[in-house]
Order: structure tokens, then C-alpha cells, then sequence
């Protein structure tokens, strides 16, 4: 089960070492987002779309909202 | 989305999976950097000013009046220990008693706008309500800054192009 976080927590988990990925569409992520985020849209996520994604360290995922 | 998304890099072999549920509309509420091209938009958060007095409720209002005084503003901002704003001691509550704590003084629950809040249509506002000041806090309450509507002003009228810098 993903653990939920706070935004306070983020740079302290990036300094561990975490990667950060944005889900929304690849034009909303293109328009903006957080400083280093990668972007693999929900739609396409999948074994073929993570190979960037190293599975040894932690992952945060984000969207727009908690909606 | 999110949710949806770290269990799928869960079930894909992810064993360290946050989930940041507030997401990017979060970050932005609370003045944070971004990057891309609309990272560049002007936003109240990157106009309004940060180095504001501030007290807390147990300051007395002499001990306020002295940190306005220093500071080129004209009010100062009551917070709790985590930066939260909880009053404003304005014009009136500053000339009072300087004995009187700002608990007593200040006026509650001022308005308060995110960071990241469209500036034409706040600005439009302000201009309709006559407010001259707002500020500027964190989707957890915690003060950012002081916008003041002359300053934005001046940042919106710029010629297309002019540099964009926040005021000291």
C-alpha cells in the first residue's frame, strides 16, 4: 500500500534518492510541473513505459488534485 | 489518479511507493518552483512581499508596533508558532493600548488568497472591493507574504516582454 505524503516530505525523500512522476497526460505535464518530475501518463503506465524508473528506489506519484 | 497510479507501480514490482494525493495543484497553492512555460506566469505568490512583521498572539501590540515601524508596512501579521495566520493588527489595533496582547487586539480570520490564484481576476477583485493589501498563505494556512495591489499593478501594466522581478 502506497503511503500517502505531504508536500513537506518530498524534498526530503528527492535527497534520498526518490523519483518523482507525474500521471497526468503528457501536455499538462508539459505545461508545467514539479522541478525534476518525470512524466509517465496513467493511461500508458505500464512494464513497457518504466524502464527510466529504477525499481530499487522509492517512487512519489502526483496527479492534479486528491480528486 | 494518483492512488491509481502507485498501485500499479506496486503491483509492477515497486516496493517504496508514495503517493503525493494533493498533487500539483497543492504545490502550486503553496508558491513552490515548478518548470515548463507556464512556471514563468505571474502569480500572487511570486508578487507579494515576504518580509512582513509578524508577531504572535501573546506579543504585546507595543512589541508590534515597534517591528512595523521598522519594517515600511503598516500592519502586522498575527501567527501561531507554525507560521499559521490566525489575526492582523491593522492601523486602529496598532495606535491602541501597547499593553493589550495581540490576542486581544487583532481582527480574526483575515482574507487570505493561494499563491498560485489567477492575478487579473484577484486583482479585478481588489480593485472592486477597494482593497489596497491581501494576503498570501500556503494551502495549510501558513503565511507566504503580503500582496499589495499597487505592486501588482504596476507588474501587469508592463510593457509585453519588460522583466518581471518581485518587489523588495
Amino acid at each position: 500500500m502506497a503511503v500517502a505524503v505531504h508536500r513537506e516530505e518530498i524534498p526530503r525523500l528527492l535527497a534520498r534518492g526518490a523519483q518523482l512522476v507525474e500521471v497526468l497526460p503528457v501536455a499538462e505535464y508539459e505545461e508545467e510541473h514539479l522541478p525534476d518530475a518525470i512524466n509517465v501518463p496513467l493511461a500508458t503506465l505500464g512494464p513497457e513505459t518504466i524502464p527510466e524508473l529504477d525499481r530499487s528506489r522509492p517512487v512519489i506519484v502526483y496527479c492534479w488534485d486528491a480528486l | 489518479m494518483s492512488p491509481r497510479a502507485a498501485c500499479r507501480l506496486e503491483a509492477l514490482g515497486f516496493s517504496a511507493v508514495y503517493d503525493y494525493t494533493a498533487g500539483k495543484i497543492d504545490w502550486l497553492a503553496a508558491g513552490l518552483p515548478t518548470e515548463g512555460p507556464a512556471a514563468s506566469t505571474l502569480r500572487p505568490g511570486a508578487l507579494a512581499r515576504t518580509e512582513i512583521p509578524t508577531c504572535t498572539l501573546d506579543d504585546t501590540v507595543a512589541t508590534a508596533r515597534q517591528r512595523v515601524a521598522a519594517s515600511g508596512e503598516d500592519r502586522c501579521v498575527v501567527v501561531s508558532g507554525e507560521h499559521i495566520v490566525l489575526g492582523v493588527l491593522d492601523r486602529d489595533a496598532l495606535a491602541g493600548d501597547g499593553h493589550a496582547i495581540a490576542a486581544e487586539a487583532m481582527r480574526a480570520g483575515p482574507a487570505t488568497v493561494r499563491a498560485n490564484e489567477d492575478l487579473s481576476a484577484l486583482l479585478e477583485r481588489m480593485h472592486r472591493r477597494n482593497v489596497m493589501e491581501i494576503l498570501v498563505t500556503d494551502p495549510d494556512g501558513r503565511l507566504l507574504g503580503l500582496l499589495h495591489r499597487d505592486d501588482a499593478d504596476v507588474v501587469m501594466t508592463r510593457p509585453h516582454g519588460a522583466p518581471a522581478t518581485a518587489p523588495d
